[in-house]
């Protein structure tokens, strides 16, 4: 009897083996983002969008090199990273040579540090870090690398952006700033102060203040300070719930000017704002889609919501990540030698189907593309978010925002 | 001027939330010796029935039915779970409560998703009542005062003025006695826990469409009524509602006014330091009071306990 069970574990084994022998065949990118607890939703649907984007754009395709597929295999770090460094040692000793996370810059920050440190000692097993939503400015500044990559705008490009447009009014002479009590909430504020004053001295700063993250109930009393002090237009960086009970407090107390905000559409926010958002709502953002942009963009679409019915196209710098590395795998020859790969993404040029040409610089390894201010609106929308009447609809763009914008990164390359 | 007015409203309103909340809380800890973990989790439920039976039947029936599902469960969890658990003490019972706040909160993700629900004031009450320079009330507010008002005159009058209500103040003190008497005490315990768990529900009813209805509602709300309790002293109704009253304001009028800390400290005759961005106090000289006004409450709860462990209005235990 113990002899069958050993048999018979010993050859399970073996098949395990040998079936993941098989499928070494595969590129593998790790998804280290939050699957589970309060930011789960947000994880979960930017795996959706991931392996979408790999099975559409690349392995109905017949996949890169000579029919190599690329498979995302998702890691849960729970939002902290301590457990993000245990997900990216795990990925790596599974043979995974592309990291991509987003969610929170508190982890990307330990990402990269740990990928670095790990490229420099491990050159036989080096990884890439593609970064497809951490703003921190940092990231390409003061804490660059060589096998960082980030595929969103970070959060000086976007403010840069949106105050671009913002000062185009001329009846906007008060503008009050709100944020979460962190690090990004701080970082927007300061971007957005700078900017003003830069761009538009007559316009007064008449608010700028923090509120603790995600322990506000009633967001009344801010709202009452904002009108009270005359305010023509707010700038927040808020995410999440502090989002919706911000901006439905605001618009509740009447005010009507503009909100502009980082992170107000999708994840339920489009649906719950409705029809109190309409006219009030803007988003500075990459990724236009509505209009569609292209035929192709908006096939992509309609195929995602086949497949996921209650998913949003929220994050559309997803599908470029995939694309873009594609193309670098392809013209490295390679998807081993993460320096070829790396030098074939530096410097690369690319066309989005979401309407952007993209850039990435390679002083830093920022991404550089076309920023679109959008209105959270019911009229003209293609594709609704939330399965709502409603959605994100391209007011303005900014063509290759902040090209020429200066960088503290020195990069060490291998 | 205006916007104390304006404030004294708001605070009035989040002060009455908070109420319909600590009453249950508060009636079922004294009557059980149940600190219940979970009554923030009814509040919850409260909310996503009443949007879930408002896309069939519209807000009003959701209002109506919602509480009475919210009350019916909470029975049911008194019936064939906290009665079963209490022969073994209060520490399970704890344990228990605690559990079934983390079950609540995963069955609702389960079933509604992580995202927020569009749950909204219903268009009757979509509009301005009146302004106060500039500042717009929404009628949907007024609303929540009159129904919260509503409910503590109901409360105190069953309480003080009917049999019902002197049954349960007796079993309160005399749960022994009162049995002897023939009265049903389990039965008793069931339907206060079901009361309880029921103004939790037309809490989370009437704030869900203006705080959002998301399964960390529950969370966010959730510490602060055991603090609201432990202020106005276990046990109290009228305890509980100055305390309630009481956060409302601190916490609306910290918010609304931009008192720097340097200021208070200057006040009271201590200089800011010459080189402030040195200086360990740093954090301490430059908090203002929106950035602290939602742990006022906890520093209150703190001051009460060292000066008042019984609570504002509550009989100190022997």
């Amino acid at each position: 009897m113990k002899n069958i069970t050993k048999i018979g574990a010993v050859s399970a084994l073996s098949l395990v083996i040998g079936a993941s022998a098989a499928f070494a065949e595969n590129i593998k990118i790790a998804f280290i983002d939050p699957l589970s607890g309060p930011f789960a939703s947000t994880g979960t649907n930017g795996l959706h969008q991931f392996e979408f984007s790999a099975d559409y754009m690349v392995n109905q395709n017949g996949g890169v090199l000579d029919g190599q597929m690329f498979e995302v295999v998702g890691f849960d770090n729970k939002i902290s990273p301590k457990e993000s460094l245990i997900q990216l040692q795990v990925a790596i000793d599974q043979g995974i040579r592309f990291i991509a996370q987003g969610n929170s810059s508190g982890v990307a920050n330990a990402l990269t540090e740990a990928i670095d440190k790990h490229n420099k000692r491990n050159p036989d097993s080096r990884v890439l870090f593609l970064n497809y939503a951490a703003v921190d400015p940092a990231l390409t500044n003061d804490k660059c690398n060589f096998w960082h990559f980030r595929f969103d705008a970070n959060a000086d490009i976007k403010m840069d952006a949106l105050t671009d447009v913002m000062v185009q009014n001329e009846d906007m002479k008060k503008v009050y700033i709100i944020g979460q009590d962190y690090s990004f909430g701080k970082a927007v504020a300061a971007a957005a102060v700078a900017n003003l004053t830069a761009k538009r001295p007559d316009v007064e700063i008449v608010g700028n203040e923090l509120h603790p993250i995600g322990k506000v109930k009633d967001f009344t009393p801010y709202a009452r300070k904002i009108v009270a002090s005359g305010a023509d237009a707010v700038i927040t960086g808020n995410w999440g719930a502090d989002m919706l009970g911000l901006g439905k407090s605001i618009i509740d107390n009447g005010f009507t000017g503009p909100i502009y905000t980082y992170y107000a559409a999708g994840s339920g926010i489009t649906g719950a704002f409705g029809e109190s958002g309409k006219g009030v709502i803007r988003l500075i953002g990459e990724g236009q889609v509505n209009p569609p942009p292209t035929p192709e963009a908006a096939a992509f679409y309609t195929a995602y919501k086949e497949k996921y019915p209650d998913g949003n196209v929220d994050q559309t710098r997803i599908s470029n990540v995939i694309g873009m590395l594609a193309q670098a795998i392809n013209t490295a020859g390679t998807a081993d030698d993460v320096v070829a790969v790396a030098n074939a993404l530096e410097n690369m040029e690319f066309d989005s189907m979401w309407g952007s040409k993209l850039f990435m610089r390679p002083q830093d390894h920022q991404l550089i593309q076309d920023m679109h201010i959008q209105a959270h609106t019911n009229e003209g929308v293609t594709f609704t978010f939330d399965n709502s009447d409603y959605g994100m609809v391209v007011e303005s763009t900014v063509k290759m925002a902040s090209m020429d914008s200066p960088t503290t990164c020195e990069m060490k390359r291998p | 001027m205006e916007l104390i007015l304006v404030n004294l409203i708001d605070g009035l309103v989040t002060g009455l939330l908070l109420f319909m909340l600590s009453a249950g809380l508060t009636l079922i800890f004294s009557m059980m010796g149940v600190l219940n973990f979970a009554h923030a989790s009814f509040y919850m439920l409260g909310a996503y029935f009443a949007y879930q039976i408002s896309i069939a039947l519209g807000f009003w029936m959701g209002l109506l039915l919602a509480p009475l599902i919210v009350g019916v469960i909470g029975a049911g969890v008194e019936r064939y779970g906290l009665r079963r658990v209490h022969q073994y003490g209060h520490v399970p019972e704890l344990i228990f409560t605690f559990g079934l706040a983390l079950l609540i909160e995963e069955l609702v993700q389960f079933i509604w998703g992580k995202n927020q629900m569009p749950y909204s004031v219903p268009e009757v009450l979509d509009f301005t009542a009146f302004s106060i320079a500039g500042n717009s009330i929404p009628a949907f507010k007024i609303f929540m005062i009159f129904i919260s008002i509503a409910i503590f005159i109901g409360l105190l009058f069953i309480l003080t003025k009917t049999r019902v209500g002197m049954i349960i103040q007796a079993a309160l003190s005399y749960p022994r006695t009162v049995e002897a008497l023939g009265h049903n005490v389990p039965l008793i315990f069931m339907g206060v826990f079901g009361v309880g768990t029921a103004l939790a529900g037309v809490a989370g009813v009437i704030a869900g469409p203006v705080l959002g209805t998301f399964p960390g509602m529950a969370f966010v709300l959730g510490s602060i009524v055991f603090v609201t309790i432990v202020i106005g002293g276990l046990g109290s109704l009228w305890g509980a509602l100055v305390a309630s009253l009481l956060i409302g304001w601190i916490t609306t009028f910290a918010k609304s006014y931009n008192i720097a800390m340097s200021d208070i400290l200057n006040g009271i005759g201590i200089a800011t330091p010459e080189n402030l961005g040195d200086s360990a106090l740093r954090d301490l000289w430059t908090v203002t009071s929106p950035q602290i006004a939602d742990i006022l409450p906890y520093i209150l709860m703190v001051l009460i306990l060292i000066f008042r462990p019984a609570g504002l209005f509550g009989k100190r235990e022997s």
